[in-house]
């Protein structure tokens, strides 16, 4: 066995047992084909439309609503907005973007930024360098190790909450602050991660690695030199995962950072909007799209890469 | 390739800073514009003496968590200055609307705030059986014996005080329009009786609206407005003393009297001719917000709405809440009048650090000094304190002052919302979930069985 044969993943470790690889491979790439052919129909086509539409209409509609005044917002549906298209108003931005008591949308911008950034870089980090080990180091228990680090992903984060600020608080003594939140979203999002790039990687032609190990490269060089710029795709479309997640989070920074506006979110204000009696929900749908503008923007300057990326994982060849 | 990507995600990076920077020059540029309420009112200067004893206090902090969020956190902020000017302690103010399900996270892992506003003495229950929470003073308990003596019994738990009472509402009101009432010469109800009387007068009087309107939709809360309409008439047909029994399950949920009052309660609320003003039949009750319910009074469509004091806050901006305006309260009457059960409910104020600072904020916040300076400083309204001792004339916004009168009222007979009382998985669970079924078409008995049928064995 060489160094550098692919580690065998779990799907594939019951395939060889049934049959050999290549017997397997052909009638997927085949299935694959089938599947391109039948999505290129015109039906299918008009379906995809279709389900585009319907899927998109309340998104429509919210945006509608976010524009029109609360006793509109009561008496009649978002649709029956166009019929008077003067009654359209930024009141609900105004309102949503107006200084709470203590402190601006801004901070809480800035705060979601500071939470996310990390918190998307570490576990890119930390996950590439363990499916690097799991795709092309072979040790004893790989296998084991590797689903077992998948089988994480089904262990529901809520759970891990009370142990964890626990442990934070009186084992590590740093409680409430951002390397708990940044920790977390690391902890919560390494299986997916590893998962994904480990995929990705296991992809890549081993000749790539053997020749540079014949030029004498170790297994960090490999890693930095030739396998970082390889994963592009890879770790763009996890980043953009881990990004809009972490983005969207309410329950874990609430627990872990608590909130108070010097470190609170956007999706804290948001959900704080409405009011203490949520007299106010009609801001909610403003308020939505202010805390959405970011996560849209990134999306589509990389969602090319997410569709590839989440590609990675499922068709092969 | 992999040059290109680099330069693609820099461009990537790029773009999002200006985003962000864009967005943040768009909030900042909105400072300014609006005062909050309170903060630009000079601090009344209060007597220090009591905060002495407990040391020297300069520079130290303390958390306060809470469930009053933005807008109306500024006028509690504002309430804490004089108690900062006298110790010099910073009091961190956190408020969420996930505060209740937060603090039990939180103090289980070992994150508790120094202080938090417990909205339902159950929760205090919960909390202090962990062991986590410090028992009050004994100067805060003094206040409170002075100043709330009727609700000790809420911040104690087992026969030993914890948590002092603070904000007060007061549910047994009826939203009504004094202007639809005069142009159609209703009068306000005296008495229960009279109280049905007006509601079938209404009903033949205007085919196209109803008498009342109700909505008891709130998210998970969902039913808890049905319960309070449950407690309200459970005081007034079976009185204080069974409903006391009732909340502490002496008598079961399923008694008679309980019978009695949710049938009661049915006359109006499962009455297809009574219901629902301006949303449809008797079903439209259980998936219309509480927020909403009452709006329908401002367009004729309906005449009655019981809620609790806090509704004002949900009318439309510019709606007059007043007793010549567009909308205001009546009391829900009782069976005659000579009794006034009033049902009600607050915050309570759990402490979680034995620390002097902590105390002291304690012993003010039990303290007339704050109620007096919670009064002045109240902005939008809602700034109703448990504190018996305050002027009612201090209370500038209408339904407060009407409250607070309420309340203080030499006749009335406070009760404290019961679900807020019961074990949580009947308050906060299976009452809830009863009333929506009882709603959507469940008859009473197989309703107050179900909930009977849930109350923890222990």
């Amino acid at each position: 066995m060489s160094t550098l044969q692919p580690a065998a993943t779990p799907e594939s470790v019951s395939d060889e047992v049934i049959a050999p690889r290549t017997k397997v491979k052909k009638p997927k790439k085949s299935a694959a084909g089938d599947a391109a052919g039948a999505l290129n129909s015109r039906w299918a086509s008009f379906v995809a439309v279709v389900i585009a539409v319907l899927w998109t209409t309340p998104t429509v509609g919210l945006l509608v609503t976010s524009f029109r005044s609360q006793i509109d917002i009561n008496k009649s549906g978002w649709w029956n907005a166009f019929a008077n298209p003067g009654a359209f108003t930024l009141d609900n931005y105004r309102q949503a973007l107006e200084p709470g008591s203590s402190a601006s949308f801004t901070q809480y911008f800035i705060n979601t930024i500071v939470i996310t950034v990390p918190a998307v870089l570490l576990p890119i980090f930390l996950a590439s360098l363990a499916a690097y080990a799991f795709a092309w180091m072979p040790f004893p228990g790989r296998n084991v190790l590797f689903v077992a680090v998948f089988a994480l992903q089904i262990v529901p984060l809520q759970i891990a909450l009370i142990p964890l600020l626990d442990i934070y608080t009186n084992k590590l003594g740093f409680g409430a602050s951002y390397w708990s939140v940044w920790i977390s979203h690391t902890i919560f999002a390494l299986p997916l991660a590893t998962f994904l790039i480990h995929n990705f990687m296991r992809e890549l032609p081993g000749e790539l690695m053997e020749a540079a190990r014949v030029d004498g490269a170790g297994h960090v060089t490999i890693f930095f030199k030739i396998l970082l710029p390889l994963l592009t795709p890879a770790i763009a479309a996890f980043g953009i995962f881990q990004f809009l997640w972490v983005w969207n989070d309410l329950l874990v920074s609430l627990i872990f950072l608590g909130g108070t506006p010097e470190v609170a979110p956007v999706t804290v204000r948001v959900a704080e909007l409405a009011g203490t009696r949520g007299s106010a929900w009609y801001l909610l749908s403003a308020g939505a799209f202010i805390s959405m503008i970011v996560p849209v923007i990134v999306f589509l300057a990389l969602q090319r890469f997410f569709v590839r990326g989440l590609l990675a994982g499922g068709l092969k060849g | 390739m992999a040059l290109k990507s680099t330069r693609r995600s820099a461009k990537v990076l790029a773009a999002l800073a200006t985003v962000s920077l864009g967005l943040a020059a768009c909030g900042g540029s909105d400072d300014g514009g609006s005062t909050d309420a309170g903060k630009d009112s000079g601090a009344t200067k209060i007597d220090c003496a009591p905060y002495k004893t407990f040391g020297d206090l300069k520079g130290k902090t303390v958390t306060v968590y809470t469930t009053i969020v933005a807008p109306e956190d500024g006028p509690h902020i504002a309430s804490y200055k004089p108690f900062e000017d006298c110790t010099g302690v910073k009091i961190k103010y956190e408020g969420s609307r996930e505060m209740e399900a937060q603090i039990s996270v939180r103090v289980k892992g070992g994150n508790a705030p120094d202080i938090a506003y417990l909205p339902q003495p159950g929760l205090l229950k919960t909390l202090v059986a962990t062991g986590k929470v410090i028992p009050a003073p004994p100067e805060t308990e003094a206040n409170v014996d002075k100043n709330m003596p009727d609700w000790k019994t809420y911040g104690t738990v087992d026969g030993k005080f914890y948590a002092a009472p603070l904000g007060a509402n007061v549910k047994s009101y009826v939203w009504y329009s004094p202007t639809a009432f005069k142009d159609k010469g209703y009068e306000v109800p005296k008495t229960w009786d009279d109280l049905l009387k007006l509601t079938d007068k209404i009903a033949t009087d205007n085919p196209d609206a109803k008498p009342w309107c109700a909505g008891i939709e709130s998210g998970d809360a969902t039913g808890w407005p049905a319960t309070d309409w449950v407690e309200d008439v459970m005081l007034r047909t079976a009185g204080p003393e069974v409903y006391d029994k009732w909340v502490a399950h002496e008598i079961p949920f399923n008694d008679p009297a309980v019978a009695t009052a949710l049938a009661e309660v049915g006359k109006i609320l499962k009455n297809p001719k009574y219901v629902n003003g301006g949303q449809g039949d008797v079903k439209t009750i259980a998936s219309t917000s509480f927020q909403d319910a009452g709006l329908p009074i401002l367009d004729g469509s309906c005449y009655m709405h019981r809620q609790a004091s806090f509704y004002s806050a949900n009318f439309p901006k510019g709606t007059k809440v007043a007793e010549d305006g567009d909308v205001w309260a009546f009391y829900l009457p009782a069976k005659d009048e000579s009794t006034k059960p009033v049902l009600g409910a607050g915050e309570v104020t759990a402490a979680f650090r034995d620390a002097p600072e902590v105390k002291a904020f304690q012993t003010y916040l039990s303290s007339t000094e704050w109620a007096t300076e919670r009064a002045k400083t109240c902005g939008t309204g809602g700034c109703l304190t448990a504190n018996i001792n305050v002027d009612p004339e201090l209370l500038k916004n209408p339904i407060d002052n009407l409250s607070a009168k309420t309340l203080t009222d030499k006749s009335a007979t406070f009760r404290f919302d019961g679900s807020d009382l019961m074990p949580g998985a009947v308050g906060a669970g299976t009452f809830w979930k009863g009333m929506v079924n009882w709603i959507t078409g469940q008859d009473d008995k197989a309703t107050l069985d179900y909930i009977e049928n849930s109350w923890p064995k222990s």
